[in-house]
């Protein structure tokens, strides 16, 4: 129990992943909350590769933990903007009212 | 040992609790503060598996500048956050329901899973690059050698990231007055000053 190991780390990334997909599901009306739930389950991502490369002494993990933050950054960047837009427009976030494109 | 166990624990209930509170919290901006939370926490999880470089990136470009951009939109967007949060209830459920399935599948995955034959080997045999110091130095090594047009690309989708958003929210707002350089410029002297024959005794 307290000897840290993989498992540990992998357990934590596995709860804060599910708790992503949990809260894109629970919030299904507010997009703000539903972008952070994807902050987490990217946050949950980075986890899993960092202590993968810590226990298998390889770097590349570390790298790629880098490349997936910087995407994760545009992404919150793109993705806020969009919203700032919307907002503009439409005067509410609602996602239920995102369907003037649907087909 | 026994404190960086309990510094494991700390910082690993710290991040699943404020990830829950993040969910669950009724005010956004309170949920952009968990997410904080659970950023810096997350940080320390970090710091603990030997990655200190990318735990104070996580610090910088997440708390710095991703959560500090959620709470500007939070407070500039006038939204009625109690209307956005009905249903709240009424998916319990079924998200519920999801998240329970993705958890029993991702344990049935880490209960079936083994090291491959070959990791073991490169377990004890570890990078080169791992041995030259610093973390910060191992992560330099390789991304300025191997993956330079990889951390190049990463770069590029910054710039686009960044343009994109000003593209995205910039608007030119009616009835505000700029300088415009070739109106000035062109401007002749009949289009600006005009004569005025004035009587005597009454004035303009």
């Amino acid at each position: 129990m307290l000897e840290i190991g993989l498992g540990h780390y992998l357990t934590v990334a596995a709860i804060l992943f599910t708790l992503g997909v949990f809260g894109i599901f629970v919030n299904r009306k507010n997009v703000i909350v539903i972008m952070m739930s994807i902050e987490l389950m990217l946050l949950a991502v980075n986890i899993n590769l960092v202590a993968f490369s810590a226990y298998l002494q390889d770097m590349v993990g570390q790298v790629f933990a880098l490349f997936v933050l910087t995407v994760a950054a545009g992404e919150a960047a793109i993705g806020l903007a969009i919203l700032v837009v919307y907002f503009r427009n439409r005067g509410s976030i609602a996602v239920e009212d995102i369907k003037a494109m649907k087909g | 040992m026994i404190i960086a166990s309990l510094a494991f624990y700390l910082f690993a209930i710290m991040t699943v609790g404020s990830a829950l509170m993040v969910i669950v919290a009724r005010n956004p901006v309170h949920s952009v503060l968990f997410l904080i939370l659970a950023f810096f926490s997350s940080a320390g999880l970090f710091v603990l598996l030997g990655a200190e470089f990318l735990a104070m990136i996580l610090v910088i470009v997440y708390v710095g500048a991703v959560a500090v951009l959620f709470m500007f939109v939070v407070m500039m967007l006038d939204i009625n956050f109690v209307e956005l949060r009905q249903g709240f209830l009424e998916y319990m459920p079924i998200g519920a329901l999801v998240a329970v399935i993705l958890l029993v599948e991702i344990a049935m995955v880490a209960a079936a899973w083994h090291f491959a034959p070959e990791a073991p080997e490169a377990m004890a045999a570890p990078l080169a690059t791992l041995g030259a110091g610093h973390n910060t130095e191992a992560l330099g090594n390789l991304i300025y050698t191997k993956y330079l047009y990889l951390f190049q690309g990463a770069g590029v989708v910054l710039l686009i990231a960044m343009i994109g958003a000003i593209v995205l929210t910039h608007r030119r707002r009616p009835g505000v007055k700029r300088q415009d350089i070739s109106e000035q410029v062109s401007r002749r002297r009949d289009q600006a000053v005009e004569m005025k024959r004035v009587e005597p005794g009454q004035g303009v």
